[in-house]
């Protein structure tokens, strides 16, 4: 996984509340057995036209939000399926972080996994974030846990373990591998009513 | 201070990992399907890797199936995923209820079915609505793909403790109202996201009265109300069940005296506690994309609150301070992991019998497995589906997200027995509303919602 420490970069704001999975990335797009190419994809329904042409009025179609690496949200963003298609999809277009009032559990680990950080902000400050220009600037600095944006800075938190992973990028599975023994121990103390 | 039946779960489970962190967690039951799987086991093989206890995961096929012409796939890459969830599994050597075999059917479904599903396990599968296996008395909920293939790779997973939250439900229903209105109306009351963060633990004496199938209904959608997980506690009702089931325990006696540990102490040991009468309420019916835009059937559609409902209502197509029973219905649909089991499709046949679907009206049947598929033909239940116009098919998730050809058309209103109303759910601009089994049954013959607590619609 991609370690996160200091990242700088422009904003796109979708201040949508409940912003679910099946938007982020329709079924249609689920058939795949790749983990990659799912940007193009992202939220189809809402950023393509019934003919298949890009809808211009959607704001990740808007030509001075290219490049765009953080995206501003409402409140339980992710919810809905499991699929982790939709962090995958995030990641694939470009995003690196996501500022939401709240997250979905299951799409939160989601992103732990792929190196997609989910900072939690509340309203005001993402109100803030959400108005500046295109072109404008924000700073996330995982290490220190704040967004700065225009001069001002909006601390977060972040529990330390998720920390650390965005931080050195690990891949969970070695570090569970080294607990083998332990994970053999339970198994041989488990009740079986075979 | 005492323990709740999620904290008893949880400690026997750990196997690293201190309180407050992150914690290794024993995995008892992992459940795989075509759709959320394929990635994962690229990923063991790239990295040579091999699945631990193969004998604990067991796969089907649901989200991508046919529910008609059932060996004839035309879409090339469902085929395909169909085709690797087949190959992983032989060669990865974990068992597979394939299509067309007797064992197959949608994921939360088999599980109890085939008692697999048990009280006291951590289960888990790359799917949200794993919740509904917590019925039994266990802590299940789902996981994205990377943890699919930590799963298989550790047989355990990492875990931040969630709090508690008792959910008491008491009351008797009234004739006409079932689990499926409790969820829907918890979920409107408290909002989508009240959940979040929460195991969920619902208890009292309606949840005391309640089928297995009627609890599965329930706990299948707390994610709908943001929490991962929900479950009751294991009582005569699970055992009896359990007993029997093709993976049962063979030593039932010692596994039962086993479960009975699991329970909660004392209400006060829950961080939150919700308190829930039942006896006086409606039948639900959802209006908007999302499950908490729900109301009473004898109730009518609500303001214009914020830019959200304004959204919902534009592609509901639907008006403020209409009359929820005025909805007009085209298409109905019954199955899903939520209500696709046996009791539902006797509930929709007890109110189609002798009936016939409205003008104008479509309706797709589709059990939820194809053991229950053939228990309701030994029962007729097909014949009165048939004799009503509805469509009888074979079992998959069909309609619940349309990922197979099953899609209701653009600006459709479908009243469906599923869990999700979101924006596309069923199709592309497809219009959902949802409703328990009997509550849709009655909208098909009337092509529009109808109170079914007054006898005479029915
Ligand atoms: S029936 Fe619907 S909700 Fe249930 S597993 Fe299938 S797609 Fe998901």
């Amino acid at each position: 996984m991609e370690a996160i420490t200091v990242h700088t970069g422009t904003t796109i704001p979708l201040m949508n509340n409940n912003i679910d999975t099946d938007q982020i990335i329709p079924k249609q797009f689920l058939k795949n057995i790749l983990k990659i190419g799912y940007g193009k994809h992202l939220f189809h329904d809402w950023r393509f036209l019934d003919d298949g042409s890009p809808d211009p009025s959607f704001i990740l179609n808007h030509p001075e939000r290219q490049g765009a690496t953080v995206l501003i949200s409402g409140e339980n963003f992710g919810c809905g399926s499991s699929r982790e298609h939709a962090a995958w999809a995030l990641k694939d277009w470009g995003f690196k972080i996501i500022i939401a009032g709240s997250y979905s559990d299951i799409f939160f680990m989601n992103c732990t996994k792929n190196g997609v950080l989910p900072i939690i902000l509340p309203l005001d400050a993402r109100k803030k974030i959400a108005t500046i220009s295109p072109e404008e600037k924000i700073t996330v600095d995982l290490p220190q846990q704040f967004v700065e944006c225009n001069g001002e800075k909006f601390n977060f938190k972040i529990d330390s373990t998720w920390k650390q992973k965005f931080i050195n990028g690990t891949d969970d599975i070695d570090i569970t591998l080294n607990y083998s023994d332990k994970i053999s121990k339970f198994e041989n103390s488990m009740p079986s009513f075979s | 201070m005492g323990k709740t039946l999620f904290d008893k779960l949880w400690e026997k489970h750990v196997i690293a990992g201190k309180p407050g962190e992150p914690q290794l967690i024993y995995i008892d039951l992992h459940l795989v399907h075509e759709v959320t799987s394929p990635q994962a086991f690229e990923g063991l093989r790239v990295n040579h890797r091999h699945v631990r206890r193969p004998e604990r995961t067991f796969a089907t096929m649901d989200h991508n199936v046919p529910t008609k012409d059932i060996f004839n796939i035309k879409d090339a890459i469902s085929l395909k995923q169909i085709e690797t969830l087949k190959k992983n599994c032989d060669e990865f050597g974990i068992r597979l209820a394939e299509i067309g075999s007797e064992e197959q059917g949608i994921v939360h479904v088999i599980g109890p079915q085939l008692g697999l599903t048990q009280p006291g396990q951590t289960v888990v599968c790359g799917d949200s609505h794993t919740a509904t296996h917590g019925a039994f008395g266990s802590i299940a909920f789902g996981i994205g793909t990377s943890e699919v293939e930590h799963v298989l790779a550790t047989q355990a997973i990492w875990q931040l403790k969630p709090k508690t939250m008792g959910i008491h439900l008491h009351g008797n229903l009234q004739k006409g109202v079932s689990a499926k209105d409790i969820i829907m109306a918890l979920i409107a009351t408290y909002g989508v996201d009240f959940g979040t963060g929460y195991a969920l633990e619902f208890y009292g004496d309606t949840v005391d009265r309640l089928s297995m199938e009627n609890r599965m209904s329930i706990c299948n959608m707390a994610i709908e109300g943001g929490a991962k997980m929900g479950m009751m506690k294991p009582d005569q009702t699970t055992f009896e069940y359990v007993t029997g089931r093709k993976y049962a325990p063979k030593k039932m006696d010692e596994a039962i005296e086993y479960w009975q540990q699991f329970y909660t102490d004392d209400p006060t040991d829950y961080d939150k506690v919700l308190d829930f009468d039942v006896s006086e309420l409606a039948p639900y019916v959802s209006w908007g994309t999302n499950p908490s835009m729900s109301v009473p059937v004898s109730g009518s559609l609500p303001d214009i609150a914020d830019m959200n409902f304004q959204r919902a209502y534009d592609y509901m197509g639907l008006k403020p301070h209409m009359a929820a029973s005025a909805i007009p219905i085209q298409w109905i649909f019954i199955g899903s992991c939520t209500n696709g089991r046996l009791a539902d499709l006797q509930e929709a046949a007890r109110v189609m019998k002798g009936h016939h679907l409205a003008k104008n009206v479509t309706a797709w049947i589709v059990p939820g497995s194809r053991t229950v598929k053939n228990d309701a033909e030994k029962l007729g239940l097909d014949k009165i589906f048939k004799d009503a116009g509805c469509e009888w098919r074979d079992p998959g998730c069909s309609a619940c997200l349309a990922m197979n050809p099953d899609k209701i058309p653009a600006g459709i209103h479908c009243a469906s027995t599923t869990n999700r109303n979101f924006e596309g759910r069923q199709g592309k601009d497809a219009r959902t509303h949802l409703a328990s089994p009997a509550m849709v049954a009655a909208a098909g013959i009337h092509g529009h919602f109808v109170d079914i607590r007054q006898k005479e619609v029915i």
